[in-house]
């Protein structure tokens, strides 16, 4: 392979190696493995592609060979191109072989925080891969999942809802915070990810709001009232008379019922109202999704929208077409008067495949009803002539449905199917003789002269299954036809041992039947057909007929029973109800595939029945409200003068560049997207970038470029004055640049996405970078974080845990980073934060030590503060607070409480309860606070280190900062990102720190080596290779930034 | 989502298969035949199949079946649609979509199919995208890239893909600047023995080709937009626009593409163009039958109707015909029974029309299968609602435009009902 001259032989070569019909043939063509391996760095593309195609389709079989190809493609995730990022990482994830599990978890959590939304979005592809290659996996991959759901570019969206729903469709907690944003960025997500992300908020949206129809349904099933209003409760509510009657129902049934009037969640009609564009979707699973999130979750009177969107996908292939049919006849049931205007889309076309039409007449007859039945049954008369004999016989058991549903026609149907009983096709004559027997059991009084008629229909019909009918019915009533009755008994009993066995039992029965009415006659003939059943070749008939005889024929041994023979077999019978196939199927989601099988399918979701009372609305709050009222009084601060500083605003550039190639040329459709973009972007962008050999990337060259264009349309647009002066200032101090955020958050409120200017967007642009990038750890509450973590940074200083073993570590316990609990807004006037306060926690050396500090900023006081109703992961432990009984307005108070993290960093997650409400919040530890430091000699370190090689040892270059470069801001940098103590050691160019989990007491070891200029090697060694690799990324940052 | 993909063709040889997951025995495919065998007709093959560890779904399209093996709880339409545009794809870059075209480009259809769907996910499926990733093969490039050596992949990487115009390819360039809409109305209708209409309903389409430099902004208005109360929309256009004003604005992606389709339903009077007069009768008893059908036009606002066929599936008892048509040609397939009659254009002076006798099967009582008449037409420069585009205006670009727009309307389903 290496030999080709051109690259069309090496393709073609290649095609032939992954053509299936070779494999097929038997034909192994993972002999070739390290030919073809080897072309993976090849320059043209195709030959990459197809590389790509073979290696991952063969690497599970050949996996060692397959480690060969990964260093290419690590090398290709640190590429500055996006698209090859992306591309590298989509093979890299596709590779199924489990030992490089590790190195894709780094590289998806490193993808998950680029600055591309499109290497993002393959970040999100890659989760579900991985987590079927190793589900053990799931609690990092979930922590991913959570970071990527608070992305905000519509490129993004879809996927990671996608990722979501095969990895931990059941977090739904990880959606309340993005409910809103998924909402409105919903119109511009691509077609696909739309279905996805619709199907999701449908399931959420039951969990936490009320049943719209809360008060119909009461109305419902208050059984007395219902004679006061007419005994239909159907819900015709399409025409306007109807819906104000029904309104007018309603309020009167609340005033009965005395209940608080239904106000609709604004969330819960937010959904709705921007779901509702999609049905003018091309796609047909958008609209179908659209279709079912109506159904399942608006309040009756607007689900009528949906039906011509429905009609309109009817129009489309036939398989669309099926799947729609399917669903709208599990519509139709609940919500006839929904379709009834539109009846005619559903008449039968002769060339419509069968399938279709059988949907079609079930939708049909579930629509019937006293108004349009004598057009549908014109309409099923037409049917009945058609050449396709299962539709025929669908189309006479359809009638036989009307006829059961509606009493005024029943006579009518009884007649036309009598009338086909003189049919020349045997099929249809069957079928109907199915369908009459069944109606015929509602009154079978009125109509001796039709059994009559079906009675002398025996010497012809050959349908086992219509002779049997007719056998029963003739059974079942004989005192109505007592002259033919046993006339039928004889002509039966000769031609006994020719017949089916289903017309064998009926035989049995009839015979039985009559010998208990009329034994006069028949005596003979029972015991003749009783003889021959007894020598029949099938036990079941062998069975009965022994049954039988003892039952009915009086011997002197003859049980008890026999005297109950007659109420045995004459007792009343219920008449068969007549049902749709469709009905109750709605328990599934509509469109789903276990709907259309009406089974449940591998990873079907259930779909959740409405809460009896809604839980917290607040948890989707956001900050975004609140920060509004700041900014009003902000911008109006006279000393913002739009003073010049355009060179400083250049410098900065330079040291701190913007790197978004993509979001240059955006488009106008994405706005408050391109603003967080690179707010997340260029936080790990400029990491790794600094970390890199610091040439200057053609990307920050462009991004230069698109800035100096911002300068030049800055100057013609006066109009956001407001926002150009925050922006013409430097030295941005923390308060201006949370105004500055906020002001965006205002302006893409304000503008509707669609239609936003890309002017529009170029300020948005360049208002981040006043933000500073700045690491959050989780970004959630974004604003909350950007402060308390820059912060932090700023007052990095001194570090230290007071830990008596370690005297080279020097944190004051008052400088560590807080976090919030809980906001005070959400809150209601309590507002909470916790830190790590590196304290051995005495109850449980397990467990870590969180200082927890209330504030109660409200104006009256707070009582009985408790931890409760704690949902941790499995492993998890917590050891509550002692309960704080009351915290008067403006005190604060600090308690320390216990979590056992199990060595990951997954959120704990609890309820934080005062005397009146519940608020649920969540923990979640950086990597470096689930470890704790240990003393160590420089040798027992070297010796520790020894054991801990290979895959547990993780090794890192970097570039230090200028400020960070010495030895003690090392060591401060790296004791405030982790909990460890330092080793004693004697050159200085070396620090090492030592510590260990707090959960397992697995070691964790880490080296920092310096070099010159700043260069330096960061080295990890740890049992626990998640641990490592997260502290690695966790130090790196502390030392770059 | 999707595990793999399975290509059968009319005689159920798989043809072509595709893994995005790990391989799936292509055995998985002998419970789709069992379903195919079950199925009297074609198109009846059920489009769900379970099977004990996977669901197949599959559609028919240019007698292709294409099968989709389904592992998990996926939405059955989200398969579908998107078996459709992987076949749409297909006809985009071949011309057709058949067991041939396939096989000639096995090295495009698996470059396309890697690229469309990533882990069984939808990844690029937007035509634009895909043809900057993948050149369309055409005769010049295959003879040129065996001389060269080069190949069918773009070296450019792709990045519409990136931007949120994802529809539409960067960097157009044409030096001749034009924009034509193609107003399609297919009309269906169902009229009863007596000549009433049982149902009529319009399927229209606004089918684009755009060919326009740069990043144009396109507004389209109409003269009636009240007629558009059922539409749905090509991802471009902006809803809100058209909510509020009723006016389509798009940034229109490179090429054809279908900028809308809509449906005027049977309430809105829909005209029904041409009528047919009939007069079919079998005696009880003879072997003769009587067969005699007129066409004629009827509200067709002056244009004429052209390329008429009359079909008609006539009952098994009926041997052969004899018919004498007064324009245009007639067939009869005497195993399908399958008569059809190709008029070619209505003279509205001088109506055609069929007539003649059919002779039955002897001994064989009257025929009670009721045969229905399908119709097809096509009316240029008319479309049938009455829709009419008023302007269209162009923003974003300096250069003028050449614009065209051209109306039809044509039979879609169309069928008349005989008596008998």
């Amino acid at each position: 392979m290496d030999g080709f001259d051109s690259a069309v032989q090496c393709v073609t070569v290649l095609y032939w190696v992954c053509d299936p019909q070779m494999i097929a043939r038997g034909k192994n063509a993972s002999d070739l493995f390290p030919a073809v391996v080897k072309n993976v760095a090849c320059k043209n593309i195709e030959v990459k592609k197809l590389v790509y195609v073979y290696l991952v389709r063969y690497a599970e079989e050949q996996q060692d060979l397959a480690l060969l190809s990964i260093s290419t493609f690590q090398r290709g995730l640190k590429d500055p191109n996006q698209l090859i990022r992306a591309s590298a990482l989509r093979v890299l994830s596709s590779i199924r072989v489990t030992i490089i599990v590790p190195i894709m978890m780094l590289a998806i959590k490193e993808a998950a925080s680029d600055m591309s939304p499109y290497v993002r979005k393959t970040a999100a592809h890659a989760i579900p891969k991985l987590y079927s290659l190793d589900p053990e996996q799931k609690d990092c991959l979930i922590e991913v999942i959570e970071k990527l759901l608070a992305d905000k570019t519509t490129l993004v969206a879809g996927s990671v809802v996608m990722a979501f729903e095969e990895v931990c469709p059941e977090r739904i907690d990880l959606i309340h915070k993005n409910y809103r944003k998924l909402c409105n960025l919903l119109i511009d997500v691509e077609e696909w990810g739309q279905v996805v992300i619709i199907n999701m908020l449908t399931r959420y949206a039951r969990t936490q709001f009320l049943n719209p129809n809360m008060n119909e349904s009461l109305l419902e099933e208050g059984g007395g009232e219902k004679a006061f209003y007419g005994s239909d409760n159907d819900d015709d509510t399409d025409d306007e008379e109807d819906k104000e009657e029904k309104e007018k129902k309603k309020t009167e049934a609340t005033a009965i019922v005395k209940r608080k009037p239904y106000v609709m969640d604004p969330d819960h009609r937010l959904l709705l109202r921007n779901t509702k564009p999609l049905l003018q979707s091309r796609n047909a699973a958008v609209v179908m999704a659209v279709a079912q999130l109506y159904f399942h979750l608006a309040p009756k009177a607007e689900v009528g929208v949906i039906a011509k969107a429905l009609v309109r996908l009817m129009r489309s292939h036939s398989e669309v077409q099926y799947v729609v049919l399917q669903n709208v006849a599990t519509m139709s049931i609940k919500r006839r008067g929904m379709f009834e205007p539109y009846l005619k889309s559903f008449y039968i076309r002769s060339t419509d495949p069968t399938q279709i039409k059988v949907l079609k007449l079930e939708v049909l007859t579930n629509l019937a009803n006293e108004t349009n039945i004598s057009t549908i049954l014109r309409e099923f008369q037409t049917y009945i002539k058609s050449n396709d004999k299962d539709f025929v016989a669908a189309t006479i058991q359809a009638i036989g449905r009307c006829a059961t549903n509606i009493g005024e026609v029943r006579d009518t149907c009884l007649n036309g199917l009598v009338q086909l009983l003189s049919n020349r096709d045997e099929l249809v004559v069957a079928e109907s003789v199915v369908v009459i027997k069944k109606l015929l059991q509602m009154q079978p009084e009125q109509h001796s002269d039709i059994i009559k008629h079906m009675a002398k229909l025996t010497d012809n019909i050959q349908v086992p299954m219509a002779r049997a009918s007719i056998l029963w019915l003739i059974g079942e009533y004989c005192e109505h036809v007592p002259k033919i009755a046993p006339d039928v008994l004889r002509k039966m009993a000769k031609t006994f041992t020719n017949e089916e066995d289903i017309v064998k039992l009926q035989i049995i029965n009839l015979a039985a039947k009559l010998y208990l009415t009329n034994s006069k006659q028949t005596k003979l003939l029972t015991q003749y057909v009783l003889n021959l059943a007894k020598y029949d070749q099938n036990y079941d008939i062998r069975d009965r007929a022994r049954f039988i005889r003892q039952l009915i024929v009086p011997t002197d041994k003859s049980g008890a029973l026999s005297k109950y023979a007659k109420k045995l077999f004459l007792a009343l019978k219920p008449a068969p109800v007549l049902e749709s196939p469709f009905k109750d199927r709605d328990h599934f989601q509509l469109g789903s595939l276990s709907h259309l099988l009406n089974a449940k399918a591998g990873g079907y979701q259930v779909l959740p029945d409405w809460p009896e009372a809604a839980p917290d609305p607040s948890v989707r709050n956001v900050e975004v409200i609140t920060l509004l009222e700041r900014v009003t009084t902000l911008t109006s601060v006279p000393e913002w003068t739009k003073c010049s500083s355009r060179e400083k605003r250049k410098e900065k550039k330079a040291d701190k560049p913007f790197y978004s190639d993509s979001e240059g040329e955006s488009g106008p459709t994405e706005s408050a997207d391109s603003a967080s973009d690179t707010a997340s972007g260029s936080e790990s962008g400029s990491g790794s970038e600094e970390s890199g050999s610091g040439s200057e990337s053609e990307e920050s060259n462009e991004e230069s470029e698109s800035a100096s264009e911002e300068d030049e349309e800055e100057e013609g647009k006066k109009k956001k004055k407001n926002v150009e002066k925050i922006k013409a200032r430097k030295p941005v101090p923390e308060s201006e640049r949370i105004a500055a955020i906020a002001c965006l958050f205002t302006l893409a409120q304000h503008q509707t996405i669609h239609d936003c200017s890309p002017v529009f967007e170029k300020t948005l642009c360049s208002f981040l970078f006043l933000v500073d990038p700045a690491p959050s750890p989780s970004q959630v509450t974004p604003l909350n974080n950007f402060l308390s973590s820059s912060l932090v940074t700023d007052l990095e200083g001194l570090s230290l845990t007071d830990n008596v073993l370690s005297p080279t570590t020097i944190i004051p316990s008052g400088n560590l980073k807080t976090y919030e609990l809980l906001h005070r807004i959400t809150g209601e006037g309590l507002s909470v934060e916790y830190c790590f306060s590196r304290q051995p926690f005495s109850p449980d050396p397990h467990m870590v030590a969180v200082k927890i500090q209330f504030t109660n900023s409200a104006t009256s006081e707070a009582k009985s503060l408790h931890v409760e109703d704690a949902k941790l992961q499995s492993g998890m432990r917590i050891k509550e607070f002692p309960e704080i009984e009351v915290l008067p307005a403006g005190e604060t108070v600090s308690v320390v409480m216990g979590i056992d993290f199990c060595d990951s960093t997954q959120a704990a997650n609890f309820q934080l309860c005062t005397h009146t409400r519940k608020f649920f919040v969540s923990i979640q530890p950086p990597v470096g606070e689930l470890m704790m430091p240990i003393f160590m000699t420089e040798n027992e370190f070297k010796k520790e280190q020894g054991q801990l090689m290979g895959m547990n040892e993780i090794t890192e270059k970097l570039t230090l900062e200028e400020k960070c470069q010495g030895e003690h801001a090392v060591v401060q940098r790296v004791t405030t990102a982790a909990n460890l103590s330092r080793v004693p050691c004697g050159s200085d160019k070396e620090c090492r720190f030592a510590g260990k989990t707090v959960t397992s007491g697995s070691l964790v070891l880490v080296s920092v080596v310096t070099k010159e200029d700043g260069a330096a090697q960061l080295t990890v060694n740890c049992e626990k290779m998640v641990i490592g690799t997260m502290l690695v990324k966790d130090i790196l940052q502390a030392l770059t930034q | 989502m999707i595990h793999s993909l399975f290509l059968v063709n009319s005689s159920g040889d798989i043809f072509l298969e595709k893994h995005w997951k790990s391989v799936v025995s292509r055995s998985v495919c002998d419970y789709f035949f069992e379903a195919q065998e079950r199925a009297s007709e074609p198109e009846n093959v059920p489009p769900v199949i379970p099977t004990p560890h996977h669901y197949l779904i599959s559609v028919l399209r240019h007698r292709i079946y294409f099968v989709a093996v389904i592992q998990s709880e996926v939405p059955p339409l989200f398969v579908i649609e998107f078996l459709h545009r992987v076949v749409d794809t297909f006809q985009d870059y071949f011309g057709v979509c058949t067991e041939a075209a396939i096989k000639d480009n096995v090295v495009v259809v698996y470059e396309l199919l890697e690229e469309m769907l990533d882990n069984g996910f939808p990844l690029a499926t937007e035509s634009n995208i895909l043809k900057e990733l993948i050149k369309p093969p055409t005769i010049l490039r295959t003879v040129v890239n065996t001389i060269t050596g080069s190949t069918n992949v773009g070296e450019q990487l792709p990045t519409g893909q990136l931007s949120v115009v994802p529809w539409r390819r960067t960097g157009v360039k044409y030096t001749n600047n034009e924009a034509y809409f193609d107003v399609v109305e297919e009309i269906d209708a169902i009229i009863d023995k007596s000549g009433s209409t049982i149902t009529a309903e319009i399927q229209g389409v606004i089918d684009a080709c755009v060919k326009l430099t740069g990043m144009p902004d396109l507004t389209l208005s109409f003269m009636n937009p009240r007629l558009l109360d059922d539409v749905s929309f090509h991802p471009c256009v902006r809803f809100k626009r058209w909510e509020a004003e009723r006016i389509l604005s798009f940034i229109p992606p490179d090429g054809n593409f279908r900028l809308l389709s809509y449906h005027v339903s049977s309430q809105n009077l829909v005209a029904i163009p041409v009528y047919v007069k009939h007069n079919i009768t079998f005696r009880e008893g003879s072997s003769q039958g009587r067969f005699e059908l007129t066409l004629g036009p009827k509200q067709t606002m002056g244009k004429g109707v052209e390329a008429v066929l009359v079909s008609s599936q006539l009952p098994r008892g009926v041997l052969n015909t004899n018919l004498n048509p007064t324009q245009g040609t007639y067939t009869f397939d005497p195993v399908t029974k399958l008569l059809s009659w190709d008029v070619g254009k209505i003279n509205p002076q001088k109506l055609p029309s069929l007539k003649g006798s059919m002779s039955l099967q002897a001994g064989a009582s009257k025929p009670d299968e009721n045969p229905t008449i399908n119709i097809q037409f096509k009316i240029q420069q008319s479309a049938l609602s009455g829709l009419k585009v008023n302007r269209l205006d162009m923003y974003g670009e300096k250069y003028k435009p050449f614009k065209g727009i051209k109306y039809m309307t044509k039979a879609g389903k169309f069928q008349a009902l005989l008596s008998n």
